[in-house]
């Protein structure tokens, strides 16, 4: 479990409620408000606005162009927006660094399945949770001091085991991570993001490129996680995929949020039938 | 306590020291076997040759400290370039710092005793000056640091290149030679350098050493005086009549010096197989991502450079501070060049890699061609070269093909010291097209503080862990 | 690996605007104390003068060298450390030739000795009275000998040396340059000896000392020589660069390569241009760095090698024109910093200058646009 540390770190915001096993779904963790951001002439977002409550399944669609990355990359921290706000879990967030914004519970994965190649998948999941004593030098080197990083670590290892069973990729565990396949990939990105303890998933384009079978497997391990507690917010481009399993859609074009509902009211908002201009909705 | 102890079952691939298909058991047998392998090849070579037993003791001892010195300076610069991914091509400089801070540091004070020095020092005692060193080189790693390691890895190389020529530049100005400040006259030589006068380190460090004897037998220095001079260099004045303390002294450093690499060695491994290590690896493969997993990556990148630079500048200190004096010239940046062929001989993000790397270079490309020379030149009876290239070249302008074979042979061996670094550059431009990895390959060294193996099912199944299969319990 | 992040989050901006605003500062109170000496008298406007015409002409030197590592850089997409040497090997073998044919084929003196441009002091370039006037052909072939060899050089390394690990990225490809240059720069060694050798004899070489408000501003035919050689050569690869097909195969090349490879541009072809373009002006820059200074020695490239990154780094990788005014800046830089700080920092502040570049504006002056 992280261990409570210094505020700027991991935040100021109350611990996960996940521990107790309940999800509390009036809670909106994710707010954002008039965001902003440009790129020397460009509006790349222009004005976007919305919330996502926790526990939920919300899935974010446009055309390209729309602003659906720049939006999440103002959201994690990649980019710092030039207006408006973010709010996670009732903290601002707005502009801070991405590794402070992970260490908040807000957890991004990529779109192209960014491993860490020359290491093996183990070491890959044992990079990720947070609160590590032993990623202190003093504390790796200094004798007696070591034995505690170890027992942490111990403990990790089962955790990230488990982890990896759960994606039935543990046969994997001592494979190099760029040896493995592009879906399997996508499995460990997964996995490995999870290993953080988010509250929140940011998944970007997780079904691109992904053959039918494995995006059923996806699927039916985010459904799961979802039913435990995690709440998702999903850029995709397969609408289908959206409809389909998100009870939120929001639509952006041009930088703004066209419309937000149901699949069932997206599917027939004509303002989003003519943003895609002919595109299957 | 066992695995099954621990709770945890044989890891599905066992980390064996396995090269070019022999099977080590483990790396301290790895180890072993090349040292042995190589002074193996030094003694029997001359040996055979017959070279005298003082030149050959020199040839060994002299070899001792370069395995020493090399292992050391792969395995510091495996932190920055191996871990972490950072491009330092300034190691010359941080050596540098490390020598001269130390030297200024230590000096006898300008103006007491007999030293014939032109400035001084500040008098502190050796250890605080080895101390002061490291920590200088460490402090302009991370004022470096700072603007830096935001860079691209090139960019870096250039960076770190430019700062160590600025080093370089600062030795040999003349407005920074020599200043009185607070009643000491220090300086950092200028073109003259500094006379490194604070004493012999062996014969400080021994008389260290021997403080708990002194304790006991209530003498002073007894170690240095009665073991080291005098069981130690008598016995060894039957084999080598005329003058054998430097002999001894170059042997006793150069063990000194493996011991320390030893604790290097054992400190680095730790350093590395650890989550700070871990964490290290993930900037060199994807700094995003390990930003994305919630890891401070600027912190780490500081923390890595800065202690690889402080070792660089103690390196620079066992390497250059027991030479009597050292001038801005000493620090050339073929010395870097060095370091980088043994990381990359051994494999770098390999610890034990860097250590056979710098085993390896310093016995084949440093001191061999060397001890080759010295080898052909003792059997061949010291013949005499021609003094350039021209010269050599002069029979084939007249015809005589021997002569001109001869005469071509002996100026390069003559010009070893030279040629070397054209062999180097040779070797290094093979190694990266044929073996990039080193000799220790692509080897699967998890950074992590315990093996990592699959856990042993428990018969509890409930812990306190992310529920992932265990959804049903809530 | 990856790479440092380069987006702009409200931090690194702030340093970006940070080091620009120190760099707009410290160029203001520089040329405030420049005008407070020359007030004063602590240094003349000739003298100033004298310091910039210095600077420009090395300026021209590294702009020269630049041009063709700059190419390197954005067409091959790495860092070649072995351009140094590829400048001394030009100068040397355009020497050797010059030395040749100065010395008459070996009758004023040993034709070993010449080809070995004298070394160990066994002939000297003043006593043959070599310069570009008194010898005007000996230079002439003695040019262009550096150029050829330069790119039979450059072409024959790339063929064994990089071609093979071509795609295994920046680095592998720069540790080996880093290895190549060590094994040039040694041969050179190895065959021309150790020891810097004066080259010309300016006895006989014309020039003028104009006269400058306060001093004298000394020009020799070898600055005019320079110069012309320089932007002659500058002028010809910008003419390339925009007006030939090869010109813009080269530009799309350093844009995108992939792009470029599907477009049919034949990447092979390009490279090879690069090489050849490239080497060229290195040997002559090489030829004429020493013509201009008048001496000769085997580290002269390498200790060039820095001043040239420098340059092409604030010019902008891949930018032509950038690397023609970087080097300029450089040189000015390393000249006329002798006026604030003492001499032998002097070099040390045009690096000073490239490190504040890279933090300030890693892209360099230039950045964003192509070759070009």
């Amino acid at each position: 479990m992280s261990e409570a540390s210094s505020s700027d770190e991991y935040g100021s915001a109350g611990s996960s409620d996940l521990v107790n096993g309940e999800v509390d779904t009036t809670r909106v963790p994710l707010k954002v408000e008039n965001l902003e951001k440009r790129f020397g002439g460009i509006t790349a977002v222009d004005g976007a606005s919305f919330e996502i409550e926790k526990g939920s399944m919300t899935g974010l669609i446009g055309p390209n162009g729309a602003g659906k990355s720049t939006t999440f990359n103002c959201i994690t921290g990649t980019h710092a927006p030039d207006g408006g706000r973010v709010e996670f879990n009732g903290e601002d967030i707005t502009g801070l660094a991405p590794h402070k914004v992970a260490n908040r519970g807000l957890v991004r994965t990529f779109q192209i399945a960014r491993e860490l190649g020359e290491m093996t998948v183990l070491e890959n999941m044992m990079v990720a949770p947070k609160g590590q004593r032993g990623e202190a030098l003093w504390r790796s080197v200094l004798p007696y001091v070591r034995d505690d990083v170890k027992a942490q670590e111990r403990e990790m290892l089962e955790r990230a085991w488990e982890m990896l069973e759960f994606f039935d990729i543990d046969h994997l565990a001592n494979e190099y991570a760029g040896n493995l396949s592009g879906g399997q990939r996508k499995l460990l990105e997964m996995a490995r993001a999870l290993l953080t303890d988010p509250q929140m998933l940011l998944l970007d384009e997780p079904f691109a490129g992904v053959n039918p079978s494995l995006e059923e497997r996806l699927l039916e391990h985010i459904h799961e996680l979802r039913n435990q507690g995690y709440t998702f917010l999903i850029v995709e481009h397969d609408m289908d995929l959206i409809m389909q399993n998100c009870e939120k859609v929001i639509v952006m074009h041009q930088g703004r949020i066209l419309t937000e509902g149901t699949p069932e009211d997206v599917r027939n908002n004509e303002d989003v039938i003519e943003a895609y201009l002919g595109g299957e909705v | 306590m066992s695995d099954e102890e621990k709770g945890y079952g044989q890891s599905e691939e066992e980390q064996r020291a396995v090269v070019m298909g022999i099977d080590f058991r483990n790396d301290g047998y790895m180890l072993l076997t090349l040292l042995v392998a190589v002074y193996a090849a030094y003694l029997i070579g001359g040996l055979v040759i017959g070279l005298p037993f003082r030149g050959l003791m020199n040839q060994i001892g002299q070899l001792t400290f370069w395995i020493g010195v090399f292992a050391m300076a792969a395995l510091a610069l495996n932190l920055h370039w191996g871990y972490t991914g950072l491009f330092n091509i300034g190691i010359v400089g941080f050596m540098a710092v490390g020598v001269y801070v130390t030297g200024i540091i230590s000096k006898p004070v300008f103006g007491s005793g007999t030293s014939a020095a032109e400035i001084g020092g500040l008098g502190l005692p050796l250890w605080v000056g080895i101390l002061g060193g490291m920590v200088a080189a460490g402090a302009i790693g991370f004022i470096a640091a700072l603007p830096a390691l935001r860079l691209r890895a090139d960019y870096l190389a250039i960076v770190t290149i430019a700062l160590s020529e600025i080093i370089r530049f600062s030795l040999l100005s003349d407005s920074l030679s020599k200043h009185t400040i607070g009643g000491y006259t220090i300086g950092l030589g200028g073109g003259d350098g500094v006379i490194l006068d604070y004493g012999d380190p062996l014969e400080q460090f021994i008389r260290a050493l021997s403080f708990p004897f002194d304790l006991v037998l209530g003498e002073s220095g007894w170690l240095w005086n009665e073991v080291y001079l005098g069981i130690l260099v008598d016995f060894v004045s039957n084999y080598i009549p005329n003058n054998p303390k430097p002999v001894v002294d170059n042997f006793a450093y150069a063990a000194v010096l493996l011991v320390i690499l030893g604790i290097m060695y054992a400190l680095i491994l730790r350093t590395g197989n650890s989550p700070f290590g871990r964490v290290l690896k993930a900037i060199r493969e994807d700094e995003d991502v390990t930003n994305a997993l919630g890891k401070d990556t600027n912190v780490f990148k500081i923390k890595a450079f800065v202690v690889g630079c402080a070792l660089m500048g103690l390196i620079g200190i066992f390497w250059f501070g027991t030479q009597g004096s050292v001038t801005p010239n000493t620090f050339r940046p073929r010395i870097t060049f060095y370091v980088w062929i043994a990381l990359i001989i051994g494999g770098s993000g390999s610890n034990t890699g860097s250590v056979m790397g710098g085993a390896v270079f310093a016995a084949f490309l440093f001191q061999g061609p060397r001890y080759f020379k010295n080898i052909v030149e003792t059997v061949l009876g010291n013949p005499e070269a021609p003094s350039s290239f021209g010269q050599a070249m002069e029979p084939l302008l007249n015809g005589g093909i021997v002569e001109w074979i001869t005469a071509s042979f002996l100026f390069t061996l003559d010009s070893i010291r030279q040629l070397q670094l054209f062999l180097m550059g040779i070797v290094l431009i093979v190694l990266m097209h044929r073996r990039p990895d080193g000799m220790l390959g692509h080897r699967k060294e998890a950074a992590s503080s315990i093996p990592l193996t699959r856990p042993l099912k428990r018969s509890g199944g409930g812990d306190d862990a992310v529920a992932t299969d265990g959804g049903e319990d809530q | 690996m990856g790479e440092s992040s380069t987006s702009d989050r409200t931090r690194n901006i702030d340093v970006e605007m940070v080091m620009r605003a120190l760099l707009v500062i410290l160029a203001v109170v520089l040329l405030v104390d420049l005008v407070r000496r020359l007030v004063t008298g602590d240094v003349t406007i000739s003298g100033v003068l004298v310091l910039v015409k210095d600077g420009l002409m090395r300026g021209l030197v590294i702009g020269l060298a630049g041009i063709g590592l700059s190419m390197t850089y954005s067409i091959l997409n790495f860092a070649n450390f072995a351009h140094g040497d590829y400048i001394t090997a030009g100068a040397f073998s355009g020497w050797a030739t010059t030395y040749t044919i100065a010395g008459g084929f070996g009758s004023a003196a040993n034709i070993g000795s010449l080809v070995l441009v004298g070394a160990g002091g066994s002939v000297f370039g003043g006593a043959l009275g070599i310069n570009t006037f008194a010898t005007p052909l000996a230079v002439i072939i003695g040019l262009l000998v550096a150029g050829a060899f330069t790119i039979v050089l450059a072409l024959v390394m790339d063929r064994f040396v990089f071609k093979p690990i071509r795609d295994s990225g920046g680095i592998p490809l720069l540790i080996t340059s880093i290895g190549l240059a060590f094994a040039l720069r040694y041969s050179i060694l190895f065959v021309f000896g150790s020891g810097t050798r004066g080259v010309t004899n300016t006895g006989t070489l014309p020039g003028i000392r104009p006269y400058f408000i306060d001093g004298q501003v000394p020009l020799t035919f070898h600055d005019l020589v320079l110069v012309v050689v320089a932007g002659g050569l500058m002028l010809g690869v910008h003419v390339l660069l925009q007006f030939t097909k090869l010109g813009k195969a080269m530009r799309a090349m350093s844009d995108d390569e992939s792009l470029a490879r599907i477009t049919g541009i034949a990447t092979e072809r390009v490279i090879r241009a690069t090489w050849l373009i490239g080497g060229g002006l290195t040997g002559v820059s090489g030829f004429m760095f020493v013509l201009w200074k008048g001496t000769i020695s085997w580290n002269d490239g390498w200790l060039l090698l820095l001043l040239i990154f420098a340059a092409v780094i604030l010019g902008g990788i891949g930018s032509v024109y950038g690397a023609i005014v970087g080097g300029l800046v450089i040189g000015l830089t390393a000249s006329t910093a002798v006026i604030w700080i003492p001499s032998g920092f002097a070099r040390a502040a045009a690096f000073l200058v490239m490190i504040l570049v890279l933090v300030a504006r890693p892209q360099g002056i230039f950045a964003g646009r192509s070759t070009a």
